[in-house]
């Protein structure tokens, strides 16, 4: 996506990102991006709650018309729900007990996209 | 690494890395990086606007998705969105949900700030841009057709969503 927001931009198209993966975002370098600190997959706003998707999007229009250069990144004042406060550790979490059940995620995965195997790790 | 509940933002690549490395890849995703960050400064005010949304969800019946599954840029009506969205895509499933499209494509949250003459209006169409693998297909093909799109529907600007 922050690709897509250089291309336009470049082409004339100012452009303002919402999202969720402050690092990545930031790392690509876009013009302007105002960050949800989410988990990913609400970008906008909790589900269901309008009042927070609209002044997200708010705030974002406001991103977008007062930006005065590249790089601008602005937090959003909303926070994740609080009775979920181990949300952060969660997305593509790595246990050893889970070390099997993930290298076979990996093998399917490979098969589908037709792809040799993986190389056998070293005894 | 410490992340665990302390306020600062989850490090995405770095656990995308190690998920990957763990599923048995052996080589790094790159992510892109650039030095210089294009910008142009806006001609008219956001209430004299008309803006695109683009997101990454496609519709739920994935028809913009090819014979072997890889989508395309695909483009709806904001006055008739598809019911439902294909969401297949890489984000935390075990901590929400997307049953909500104005999470991802708020359609209706523009909508609001229209009538409160926030914004001037949205274009008639939203896109969809694919999320793939490879940044040279994003910038040599994906990126243009939705720059082409959003200057048929004369959008003045465009709010990118990322899920």
């Amino acid at each position: 996506m922050s690709l897509v927001a250089r291309h336009l931009e470049a082409s004339g198209i100012p452009t303002v990102i919402i999202g969720s993966a402050l690092d990545i975002v930031e790392h690509c370098g876009v013009p302007r991006f105002v960050f949800s600190d989410f988990p990913l997959g609400n970008p906008c706003g909790h589900p269901w709650d309008k009042d927070m998707q609209t002044e997200t999007v708010r705030l974002a229009l406001h991103v977008l018309e007062t930006a005065t250069a590249p790089r601008t990144t602005v937090r959003s004042p909303f926070a994740w729900r609080a009775n979920d406060p181990e949300w952060r550790e969660r997305y593509n979490r790595v246990l050893p007990e889970d070390r099997e059940r993930l290298l076979a995620i990996g093998d399917a995965r490979r098969r589908s996209f037709g792809q040799a195997p993986r190389a056998k790790p070293p005894k | 690494m410490q992340d665990h509940d302390s306020g600062r933002p989850v490090p995405y690549m770095q656990r995308t890395r190690n998920y990957y490395r763990a599923l048995g890849y052996t080589k790094d995703y790159v992510w892109a990086r650039n030095d210089d960050v294009p910008f142009v400064h806006l001609a008219k005010p956001v209430s004299a606007m008309t803006v695109g949304l683009i997101c990454t969800a496609g519709p739920g019946d994935r028809s913009h998705r090819d014979k072997r599954n890889r989508p395309h840029v695909w483009s709806g009506l904001v006055a008739s969105p598809p019911d439902s969205f294909d969401t297949d895509l890489a984000w935390d499933k075990e901590s929400t949900h997307t049953d909500d499209r104005e999470t991802f494509l708020p359609i209706d949250a523009a909508g609001r700030l229209i009538a409160d003459r926030t914004l001037g209006a949205l274009a008639p169409r939203f896109h969809t841009a694919p999320t793939g693998y490879s940044q040279k297909k994003t910038t040599e093909r994906d990126a243009p057709e939705i720059l082409r799109r959003l200057k048929e529907d004369k959008a003045d600007a465009a709010i990118l969503t990322a899920l």
